[in-house]
């Protein structure tokens, strides 16, 4: 039997041993209750499952040159990262409960704290949570917690994504939701500052924004402030090697997806749900996190600690009810951030900045083709204005061999002509050249 | 062991950039942008790949130690899925190409495993489907209970109140009390599930439902489990099963079958997948008939012409709970290994996690004080003699001797129910040598604790560092390395 190994034949000699027949080890369960037989397909042979999901893969297109990003990105991957995270001790281990034997994990996941703490400009981090989405949603949950209110403010220039998720979260809870509508691109202040009241438990943004524009949210951070209300910034990851942190804009607490550090796209997951926050919250937090402490010889030692916020011991008074998280996809994005490294993370923020910049200029210039928002300041996002619906032009260009973008009617009203567009370091000048008369002739 | 930010030689690289090929330079604003690069080390790619081949060899996986750690289902993984998982065909795959016009039809295989995964889970459980989309067990949990809270909305029902087992894990009660429900704990009876009386006398109009691990987390059946479902049906609550215990009944009997009406099941157990020392998981939800209606959106559907689509339009659903389709190279994985085991292999699975777990609780029950009598399921629970705890050799003590003789110990001091419990799932993948070789390691520490008990007091002496001080842990809290 596949991954079964005991044989038949000891299978039988344990059962004399314990004297009990394979009956009697079920009789407990009403024979009712015991199904006959499963309809299911026979089982596979290695090179059999082989072919088949082969044949499976091959269904699928990758073949096209992407300019689809929408908070998801297809950057480049060292190959050192999946010799690392490959490795059987990491990723056949469960939750770090022994630390004696877990201390690689352990130490892993301290480290990656203090990248995410690095990156982001704080002092306390998680070992990881779901994704993006999930993150902020946390994150609120804490500034609730934090705050003892019941209103949030998030702006519509947040991934929609994550702000369809915060909805379903919250509709058995009495929470207050008010969205504020961008302007040009931009969080609105106005509307922020007058829905700020004694209500409010935090504001929600996101920074390069969904349309890919950059923001500084210190203004915005003094009046949450003001208002004893925190601010919760939703950031990505790669573009923190040059755009300020939300640290400097005087944050509370940062979240983000971090499929951008090393993960694969695949379809849509697992990906990584990174947290940070002042060290005033950290108990307050979701999920594990790890301490460094020593051992009974002095020696270095690494622990999860604070463990009396987690739901294994504080059931329904937990912080959240998180249990398994997304440890390996942190350790990627650790040793991504490591193999980068100081200078890399810089330069491949700068590629991406420089080449979505000189896409937004090619692509501009192409006649009935106009930027949305006035603003110049975005990071590797742009959203284009086309002269008839976007959602026709990304089909047409399907056929060409483009993920042209995405269009944004999909989420925003009266944009059916907006196409938001993305470009990482791993688009060449050629590939733009191309997809920019490509587009052209689309129209 | 140095940290990664103490091995950091300023200049020194590891993966090289391309240089610019686009003439545009980028200038922004400076407050736009951050002072000073982000303070990460300088390392070549062979400091890093070294610091973390020595880091792993700081740890026990399943690939490396027997891991018998109860309600984990520590099982093989087959390296098969990790393969299929990085085709490029999977991993290269953007989850927002089927929302595209058109997009779709790109995406035609990867859609084809959610759908069929989506069949082969309901089979497995009795369900009438699946959502993919939670990104774990307790994840799954928290999407269940959204399912009740929305089902109860839809009719009209005013409740308050989910029911949890004492014996319950700690996600059961968390999950119901963050989806905004009063959480009542029902008391085990003295043969160690939940007391059928107490049920009755706790059932009320305001029971939204019960969350039930079944077999419990002592390992046992509950041998009332349809009563109890068609008791919790009288007061119109919902029944949850919590299918991290699946790995007992897989292949043997379904949830559906015993009158529940939502299913979450732990990819990662009881479907081989890898732990990752934390995650990723995946824990499909999947429910009754009455009760699709509320899955969350996205599903997969298959269309007259034989391809397949995402259904959005769903307006009972509870709306999105993920980005996308869950975390897909997890069900991606669980589909393989349901392939590979096929009906032949399935029931075997279940039979075999349960030999192997009797064969333990048999051989060690003359040793150890055994919490439950008469058979068990996936898992057992022991606790040390009186003998031991009064030379104060306690849960773990036996855990730690165990780490010195090359095993994982089991899950200790858990279920809460038990005094100084030890929880041991062998999980079907393991062999009757090994068996033999933990319970040889598990007898000779019994006997330890009667004549040297002082010895057990100072295991592990073979791992990197010893126990470590995890109260001083927490009051001198130092999370995160930020020196320069």
């Amino acid at each position: 039997m596949p991954f079964i190994s005991n044989t038949p034949a000891q299978q039988k000699q344990m059962l004399a041993e314990i004297g009990l027949s394979m009956e009697d080890l079920f009789a407990d369960i009403p024979r009712e209750l015991l199904t006959g037989d499963f309809n299911l397909p026979d089982q596979m042979t290695e090179q059999k499952v082989r072919e088949h999901l082969a044949a499976l893969a091959g269904k699928n297109h990758i073949d096209l040159t992407l300019f689809l990003g929408g908070g998801f990105y297809d950057h480049f991957i060292p190959a050192a990262i999946y010799s690392v995270i490959s490795r059987g001790e990491f990723y056949t281990a469960y939750t770090p409960y022994q630390p004696e034997l877990s201390q690689g994990t352990l130490q892993a996941v301290y480290e990656y704290q203090s990248a995410i703490c690095r990156l982001t400009d704080m002092e306390a981090a998680n070992a990881s949570l779901y994704d993006g989405g999930t993150a902020m949603y946390e994150a609120m949950m804490m500034a609730l917690r934090i705050t003892g209110r019941n209103k949030i403010i998030i702006d519509d220039s947040v991934n929609p994504i994550y702000r369809v998720m915060i909805h379903s979260y919250t509709r058995n809870l009495s929470i207050e939701l008010d969205e504020t509508h961008c302007i040009d691109g931009h969080a609105n202040r106005e509307q922020i500052l007058k829905a700020l009241d004694e209500k409010s438990a935090a504001v929600i943004l996101q920074n390069p924004n969904f349309f890919g524009c950059i923001d500084d949210f210190s203004d915005i951070a003094e009046a949450a402030h003001k208002n004893g209300a925190l601010l919760i910034v939703s950031c990505y990851p790669i573009s923190l090697g040059i755009l300020k942190t939300p640290g400097a804009m005087d944050a509370d607490i940062v979240t983000g997806e971090g499929q951008s550090l090393g993960m694969p796209m695949s379809f849509g997951g697992p990906y990584l749900g990174f947290m940070s926050s002042r060290m005033k919250y950290v108990r307050k937090m979701p999920g594990r996190i790890v301490g460094r402490t020593k051992d009974r010889d002095g020696k270095r030692a690494f622990v999860l600690t604070l463990q009396a916020r987690e739901q294994h011991i504080r059931r329904d008074k937990a912080t959240s009810n998180i249990c398994s998280n997304e440890a390996l996809c942190a350790l990627t994005a650790l040793v991504y951030l490591l193999l980068m490294g100081k200078e890399g993370l810089v330069e491949t923020a700068q590629l991406c900045a420089g080449k979505a910049n000189y896409a937004y200029e090619r692509l501009t210039a192409i006649p009935g083709v106009r930027p949305h928002f006035k603003t110049k300041w975005f990071f590797n996002e742009f959203v284009l204005d086309l002269p008839c619906e976007a959602a026709d032009v990304v089909a047409r260009l399907i056929e060409k061999g483009y993920a042209a973008g995405f269009p944004l009617n999909r989420y925003y009203e009266g944009m059916e002509n907006s196409l938001l567009v993305c470009v990482t370091e791993k688009r060449t000048k050629q590939q733009i050249g191309m997809f920019a008369e490509a587009l052209e002739s689309a129209l | 062991m140095k940290l990664v930010f103490e091995k950091s030689i300023a200049g020194r690289r590891a993966v090289r950039i391309d240089s610019s090929d686009v003439p545009s330079k980028i200038s922004f604003k400076r407050e736009l942008l951050r002072d000073k690069p982000a303070p990460l080390p300088e390392l070549s790619e062979l400091d890093v790949v070294r610091h973390f081949t020595a880091l792993s060899r700081m740890n026990f996986g399943v690939d490396t130690n027997f891991y018998p750690l109860g309600s984990c289902t520590m099982k093989y993984n087959p390296k098969v899925c990790e393969r299929i998982a990085s085709y490029p065909g999977f991993a290269h795959l953007h989850p927002l190409l089927p929302q595209l016009r058109m997009g779709g039809m790109l995406t035609q295989g990867a859609l084809q495993i959610l759908y069929e995964s989506d069949l082969l889970l309901r089979e497995i459980t009795g369900m009438a489907g699946f959502t993919m989309q939670p990104m774990a067990g307790a994840h799954g949990e928290l999407t269940g209970i959204m399912i009740m809270a929305a089902y109860h909305r839809d009719k009209g029902n005013k409740k308050t109140t989910v029911l949890v087992p004492d014996s319950a894990h700690g996600t059961n009660p968390a999950s119901a009390a963050i989806a905004g429900y009063k959480v009542l704990a029902v008391p085990s009876n003295d043969k160690g599930v939940m007391d059928v009386d107490a049920l009755k006398s706790m059932l009320n109009d305001e029971v939204a439902g019960l969350m039930l691990t079944c077999p419990n987390t002592l390992g046992l059946f509950n041998p009332h489990i349809k009563e109890i479902c068609d008791l919790v049906h009288s007061v119109d609550g919902l029944a949850y099963y919590d299918g991290a215990n699946l790995n007992a009944i897989v292949g043997k009997a379904r949830p559906g079958d015993f009158g529940f009406d939502i299913v979450h099941l732990n990819l990662h157990k009881t479907f081989a997948t890898p732990h990752g020392g934390g995650g990723p998981g995946a824990g499909p939800v999947g429910v009754t008939e009455r009760l699709i209606d509320y899955l969350p959106v996205s599903i997969v559907v298959k269309r007259n012409d034989g391809t397949f689509a995402l259904e959005y339009d769903r307006p009972k659903s509870i709306g999105y709970i993920a980005p996308f389709y869950g975390n897909f190279a997890v069900v991606l994985r669980a589909y393989v290994y349901i392939l590979m085991l096929g009906k032949q292999g399935l029931a075997r699975v279940a039979e075999n996690a349960v030999l192997n777990a009797n064969y333990i609780r048999k051989k060690l029950k003359d040793y150890y004080k055994s919490a439950a009598d008469g058979v068990c399921k996936h898992e057992c629970v022991f606790s040390p003699t009186k003998e031991m705890l009064e030379k104060s050799v306690h849960a773990i003590d036996i855990a730690k001797a165990l780490i010195d003789r090359g095993f994982h110990p089991p899950t200790v001091y858990f279920p809460t129910i038990v005094k100084e419990a030890m929880m041991i799932e062998p999980t079907e993948t393991e062999s009757k040598e090994t068996l033999d070789e933990f319970l040889e390691a598990m007898i000779e520490i019994a006997k330890l604790a009667k004549t040297r008990p002082e010895v057990l007091k100072q295991a592990p002496v073979t791992t990197p560092v010893s126990r470590p001080d995890e109260t001083a842990a927490a009051k001198n809290l130092d999370i995160a390395y930020l020196e320069e």
